[in-house]
């Protein structure tokens, strides 16, 4: 019964929450009319969605999240110094980062993440050989980001997607 | 605005401040840096830190106002700017790979053609 209706309980949460914030909904009114979307929603747009992966871990991707944005501030300390920097000590770098994880969405997930910290842009993810292509602004050691970029984000997706 | 306490107002400012200066930044590495690829990271580092400091400041002003409630829209800003800025990036940057690609298979096949020319009037000497 619950699955008819909510067949995304995770969009529905989302859409009831991005309503709330944007209307600051504060009347009983507003907040019906968000919990009526959030019903909707998910059920028009359902033939839209792959097969989404189940968030298992709640607590884990909260923890995710707050690593998340710390690194993004300490990332964007560093960038700027290398921006305002001498150019020619950058080495700007093409670097492929093997996959475990084998999920359309986190994997996209994850080339949000990389993109949206500083220094990095993720470019493809080849899904026939589940390799992230990434441009790094300044890597020296190629295998260092690698490594990273598997330990700090990877790892933790699959954790929380259990994937 | 008068109910607003000075370390409100503070935190407010240093906010905008730090915002603006990252946003900078971000145009700063625009202009500066080398090529295509290169240039990519700036803008995306100001859609991050530096417009999430201007909404936070927004956050921060418009909840400590006397007459509202909390003011929540900022938040919806930035998760939406946090899901469409790396779709940007990524088209930009597959467009430049694209480019290059057809580029170098140009000046190979001419550097190609030019060796062949080069090899040709050497070949009955070999």
């Amino acid at each position: 019964m619950m699955r008819r209706f909510f067949p995304r309980p995770l969009l529905s949460l989302t859409v009831l929450l991005l309503w709330v914030v944007i209307t600051n909904a504060a009347s009983l009114g507003l907040l019906l009319f968000g919990g009526l979307l959030a019903l909707a929603v998910p059920l028009v747009t359902r033939p839209f969605w792959p097969d989404p992966p189940r968030l298992v871990r709640p607590w884990p991707a909260l923890r995710f999240l707050g690593i998340f944005a710390l690194d993004i501030v300490t990332a964007n300390w560093r960038v700027a110094r290398l921006v305002i920097g001498p150019l020619h000590r950058l080495s700007p770098a093409f670097v492929e980062v093997p996959l475990d994880l084998r999920d359309p969405f986190v994997a996209t997930l994850l080339a949000s993440v990389v993109s949206l910290t500083p220094g990095t842009v993720s470019i493809d993810v080849d899904r026939q050989r589940w390799i992230l292509l990434v441009h790094a602004l300044d890597a020296p050691d190629p295998q260092a980001l690698v490594r990273e970029i598997k330990d700090r984000y990877e790892k933790p997706l699959k954790e929380i997607f259990a994937c | 605005m008068s109910t607003m306490s000075t370390a409100t107002e503070y935190a407010v400012a240093a906010l905008i401040v730090l915002g603006a200066l990252f946003v900078l930044l971000g145009s700063i590495g625009l202009a500066r840096l080398p090529d295509f690829l290169t240039r990519l990271h700036g803008p995306t580092k100001a859609t991050t830190l530096g417009v999430g400091a201007l909404l936070l400041a927004s956050a921060i002003f418009f909840s400590t106002r006397p007459d509202r409630g909390v003011s929540l829209h900022e938040l919806a800003i930035l998760f939406f700017l946090f899901i469409t800025a790396p779709v940007t990036a990524h088209l930009l940057a597959k467009a430049a790979l694209h480019r290059q690609a057809k580029a170098r298979d140009g000046e190979q096949r001419t550097t190609a053609d030019r060796e062949k020319a080069r090899s040709a009037p050497e070949s009955p000497l070999g």
